[in-house]
């Protein structure tokens, strides 16, 4: 097939500055708790102070009788409000374990942060002090907090369970029983490495925050949540508190950031529905950032034991990789098949024969429930692939980036015998759009001036250096554009992977676009006016995106996983279509000649070889709506509905490279220079496209460089702040130089593929081989994320004897 | 992040502020810049009654000359220490080491008194006049009395001051042209510091102070007096934490909160000697 149309109007592909900024930064915009909301309750949640606990009693009395304190509820107090658990919609295996889960616990508190108690006020100070007026006793049990202890089901946190283990999900590809042992029993070289994926905070700048009204009659509901989620959100909410769905409306207003961790239905969203419906009023509740800690999904938390088999070459010949996930203590919306987002991708960007071993066993611990944090699943597998590839260089002492060169999916194993382009059909059957590894890896490799720093660390990196320099390199790929909906059911997710746009064209020619996707940052009412504006061929100022309201939006499936671009963007593509298809009809009337005959070009319609003969779209949708003269069997007004259910994942893909140095004396570890190339296919615009990896970049540095949820032996978070949570401040950030290659995808009309993630998937495993690359001199062949001062030190002491 | 209920007074004067602290008594605290003691209110681990706020009494806003030291009132913002063109003709280390506190809006905000009168050990500038030996100017119902920086630091978060007096001026002696160095270690540039150490030194004499290297700001004796006794920088600098109790915490297990004071000692030594 065609890669993608010729454009004519030059709107994609320009650096339009964000429509959504000057708001921003005005402060003008306004989120959840900017809304003036008279008459509304002020809900708060008293939560355990343990990790584990059995809840003996609960007297609320003293709290009750507080000064504007409406009403207190305990976890029995509202067991009958709910007509179902809080939905997990990821049932990986038929035999998964999923604990119910309630809004409020009932019995037993199994993480600190877990809700115990709800107070509603007149005010917010109000339903903050009453918290401390509430008396819980606790029974306290043993906490969990270490994945192979709670395997050993020492302690179960679920009685009803009856173990910590939640599933084992496998994916075994062989050509021929046994190839997997096989290749390891035939390899010139292996390795054996295990890593840890510490659990990381999403901290999003703005909170949660959450407002529920109820309608004066009939029982209809709206609510405001800072959610990434609105339509998901709905569903779940009507089916965990019994509301027929139609009575449900939810709006995420401005929305600041969200990581994947508003990507999921929370207590305080149900608590404030259920209680507003309860009271006949208006509920609202913001989360405070410590609290945001512990009451919101953390990210990554795996265990992560991968073996690679290689010819003597150093080919892959066989990939095996044994997970154990922590699920902390509740199955969130899409907690167990985060593991899964990564299971396609532990053989990285190799052409790896049928002999692939993976296998993730997902246990529960009393900490706070992880999900889905920027990259899900992902950054995880290219982090173990991509330092293995080191070591694996390493133990054949050969340069890193030669054996990735042996390795990596060549341009021609894109195309079939005949040139045909018909992407690359990988080991587990999926198909990898489009890609060219080695001309993203080697610009990356000019930027970072490869050869001239491996120069210099021979005279740089000698015995006693005070400060060593290193290297670091990893290629990627990103599996993204969730999801072809077909491959969703064979993974058992409750969902499809569709997304939907309304294109409208007004009256007076002005247009409105309706998506399903679900903007928290990334810019899409920027770059989706500027996709209906080069379809349309109309000026992006006079197209205006309407989103986020499931009223006005009735249809999506929302933000996340770098969707919203492969599919959402894409279905306003092909609502732009319909509505040109029909516009044509209309035109072809209005010129007396076949539809067949039209060309359109920069918004007009004009006869092939005649081009005098042209009418404007604006006239056609003027047209369309007084209706006055439109062909028979067309209906009036211009207006298209597209749904886009994609057929394939995209493929991002590209090579990021980090040169640190780091002082021997302190351990600390200084990122000189990181470069990144990237490869998403065509870019909407281009601004969007480098915010979108610098951000990446960043946080994936922090999980190597910085950031860490540490729990002591007891389950206590003991970084609940930004000041013990180091989330690096924008001083903290290295020169960052971003460039990019361009091909296109073959699946979708834009030839576009995602770059939401795609930052974080290539920056942990950089950094790191960068960091190890400097120390191997030293012996040091291993070091756990985050590098910190500390554990860099520790680590050279450990080889130097303290010397 | 709110909290507790609490009354607001506003004082015009330090005679004014002392007044109210007295009529309140123990449930009421000073409010200077408030970047320290709000955080702890929000986290309802500090539960004053009564603030009295002291931020607008102008007249304790000064950086003067007064001959052989200077004079600054407790009431100086970080950034006007930083900016003080006395202070880097006369102290630069503490005009220095006021540029590392914190990120810009907390300098604006939070005061000299402030950092010294909180007395949390992990600050900058409480190690830094103790290294200088400089003295504090502190008033009560009673009047005024002086106190040494050497004996004013009780404990974690515990000072010579009684609750009824106010910290009204730091009293620095001049630098007279000493070599000096301000090294600050953490791992995000504007966080506070793992270790952090305030050096000077001139003819033979030396004042080196250490961050966070204890419950206190910890002056380091035993280096200044190894330096007197003809010691080079690296022996002197082996004796950095001689005089400190470390603590360890996430980002610093104690033994090697040891060896960065002494890395760091040795740096500012080397620094301050050039
Ligand atoms: C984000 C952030 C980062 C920071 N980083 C650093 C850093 O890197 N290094 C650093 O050194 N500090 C840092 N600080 C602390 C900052 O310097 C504070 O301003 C300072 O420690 C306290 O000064 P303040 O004027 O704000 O005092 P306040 O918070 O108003 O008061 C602190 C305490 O001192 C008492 N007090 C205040 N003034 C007097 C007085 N004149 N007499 C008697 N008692 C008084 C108060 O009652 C209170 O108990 C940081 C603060 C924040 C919020």
């Amino acid at each position: 097939m065609s890669i993608t149309e010729e454009r004519t109007n030059n709107v994609i592909g320009q650096r339009m500055l964000r429509r959504e900024d000057p708001a921003l930064l005005t402060g003008e915009a306004k989120f959840v708790n900017d809304l003036v909301i008279p008459g509304a309750l002020h809900l708060a949640v008293l939560r355990s102070p343990y990790a584990h606990a059995r809840i003996v009693s609960i007297d609320v009395s003293d709290a009750a009788s507080m000064p504007g304190v409406v009403a207190v509820y305990t976890g029995k107090d509202l067991h009958s409000t709910w007509a179902a658990p809080m939905p997990c919609a990821w049932p990986v295996t038929p035999d998964m374990k999923n604990p119910a889960h309630y809004p409020l616990a009932i019995d037993k508190a199994c993480y600190v942060g877990d809700g115990v108690a709800a107070v509603l006020a007149t005010s917010e100070t109000a339903s903050r002090d009453a918290l401390d007026a509430i008396d819980v006793v606790y029974e306290p049990l043993p906490a969990v907090i270490d994945l192979e202890d709670a395997l050993s089901d020492r302690v179960i946190i679920h009685d009803a369970i009856g173990t910590n283990k939640s599933y084992t999900w496998n994916l075994k590809v062989e050509s021929a029983e046994g190839a997997v042992d096989q290749a390891f029993k035939n390899a010139a070289y292996t390795v054996s490495e295990r890593y840890i994926q510490q659990r990381l905070i999403p901290m999003a700048m703005e909170p949660r925050a959450v407002a529920a009204v109820p309608q004066p009659f009939g029982g209809d509901v709206t609510l405001y949540s800072a959610t990434q989620v609105p339509h998901i959100l709905k569903v779940m909410t009507a089916i965990t508190l019994g509301i027929p769905e139609h009575q449900m409306r939810v709006v995420a207003p401005s929305v600041g950031g969200g990581f994947g961790s508003k990507l999921d239905v929370y207590a305080e969203e149900l608590l404030c529905v259920a209680l507003a419906r309860k009271h006949g009023a208006p509920v609202r509740w913001v989360e405070e950032r410590s609290e945001n800690t512990q009451a919101t999904i953390h990210g990554r938390g795996q265990i992560q034991n991968i073996e690679l088999a290689a010819d003597k070459d150093g080919k892959l010949t066989a990939v095996r990789v044994r997970l154990i996930g922590d699920m902390g203590a509740y199955l969130q919306l899409v907690t167990p098949g985060v593991p899964l987002l990564g299971a396609f991708l532990y053989g990285g960007v190799y052409h790896l024969p049928q002999a692939y071993d993976f296998s993730c066993t997902s246990v529960f611990t009393t900490m706070t429930p992880t999900d889905a944090y920027r990259g899900a699943g992902r950054p995880e597998a290219t982090y173990a692939i991509e330092v293995a590839m080191d070591a694996l260089a390493r133990t054949m002492g050969i340069d890193p980036y030669e054996l990735r060169k042996r390795n990596y999916i060549q341009k021609e194993q894109f195309y079939d015998a005949t040139g045909n382009h018909v992407g690359y059909t990988a080991f587990h059957g999926l198909n990898y759009d489009s890609g060219d590894h080695l001309a993203a890896a080697e610009k990356a490799m000019q930027h970072a001036n490869y050869a001239g720093i491996r120069k210099q660390q021979k005279t740089q990196n000698v015995p006693g250096a005070r400060k060593r320099l290193g290297i670091g390199m990893t290629s990627y790929f990103e599996m993204c554009g969730l999801a072809p909906s077909r491959v969703l059911a064979s993974l058992n997710y409750g969902a499809g992977g569709w997304e939907s746009a309304t294109v409208r064209v007004l009256p007076t020619s002005k247009v409105q676009v309706v998506t399903g996707t679900s903007p928290h940052g990334q810019g899409h009412e920027t770059s989706w006016a500027m996709i209906a504006a080069e379809k349309l061929g109309v000026a992006p100022e006079d197209v205006d995106v309407l989103h986020s309201d499931t009223a006005i939006a009735p249809l999506g499936l929302d933000t996340y996983g770098s969707r919203s671009l492969a599919v959402g963007g894409v279905a306003i593509a092909g609502a732009c279509d319909k509505v040109i298809d029909k516009a044509r009809l209309i035109a072809a009337h209005q010129l007396e000649c076949a539809a067949e005959d039209l060309q359109f070009d920069k918004g007009t319609f004009s006869v092939k070889g005649s081009p005098d003969k042209a009418v404007p779209i604006a006239a056609i949708a003027f047209a369309a709506f007084t209706a006055h003269n439109l062909p028979d069997g067309v209906e009036p007004n211009l207006e298209a509905q597209y749904t886009h259910d994609p057929k394939n994942f995209s493929w991002p893909f590209g090579t990021h490279i980090c040169v640190v140095e780091i002082d021997t004396e302190t351990g600390k570890v200084d990122v000189l220079k990181y470069v990144a190339v990237d490869d998403c296919g065509n870019q909407i615009n281009p601004l969007i496209v480098e915010g979108q990896v610098h951000g990446g970049v960043v946080q994936g540095m922090a999980q190597a460089l910085y950031e860490e949820a540490v729990y002591d032996k007891d389950g206590n978070l003991k970084t609940s702040n930004l000041a013990e949570y180091l989330v690096p401040a924008a001083c903290d950030v290295p020169p960052i130089t971003t460039d990019f290659t361009v091909t296109p995808s073959t699946t979708n009309q834009l030839g576009v593929k995602g770059i939401g993630e795609a930052g974080t998937i290539g920056a942990a495993s950089a950094v790191m081989n960068a960091v190890i690359d400097a120390l191997s001199g030293l012996g040091i062949t291993k070091l756990d994320m985050p590098a910190s001062p500390n554990n860099v030190w520790k680590a050279i002491q450990s080889v130097q004897g303290g010397k | 992040m709110i909290p507790a209920a609490f009354d607001y007074k506003r004082a015009g004067s330090a005679d004014e502020a002392i007044a109210l602290i007295g009529q309140y008594g123990d449930e009421a605290k000073f409010l200077a810049g408030g970047h320290s003691l709000i955080p702890l209110m929000k986290l309802r681990l500090a539960q004053p009654t009564v603030l009295v706020d002291i931020g607008r009494v102008k007249d304790l806003s000064y950086v003067k000359d007064a001959g052989d030291h200077i004079a600054i009132g407790a009431l100086t913002r970080h950034m006007d220490v930083e900016k003080s063109p006395v202070l880097a003709q006369h102290v630069p280390l503490l005009a220095h080491a006021a540029s590392h506190v914190g990120d810009a809006q907390v300098r604006h905000r939070g005061t000299i008194g402030g950092s010294i009168a909180h007395a949390d050990p992990a600050s900058d500038l409480p190690a830094t006049t103790l290294a200088l030996g400089a003295t504090y100017v502190v008033q009560g119902p009673k009047g005024k009395r002086e106190i040494a920086a050497k004996d004013f630091y009780k404990g974690f978060l515990e000072s010579a001051l009684a609750a009824d007096e106010m910290l009204v001026e730091i009293k620095v002696p001049k630098m007279n042209g000493a070599g000096w160095s301000f090294q600050k270690f953490n791992r995000r540039a504007q966080d506070w510091a793992i270790v952090g150490v305030a050096a000077w030194r001139n003819n033979g004499t030396s004042g080196v102070a250490l961050v966070n290297m204890g419950s206190t700001p910890v002056l380091a004796s035993a280096v200044s007096t190894a330096l007197s006794k003809g010691a080079s920088v690296a022996d002197a600098a082996a004796h950095a934490a001689d005089d400190a109790e470390p603590q360890g915490d996430l980002n610093a297990s104690v033994e090697y909160r040891t060896h960065l004071a002494k890395v760091l000692v040795r740096r500012a030594l080397e620094e301050a000697s050039k």
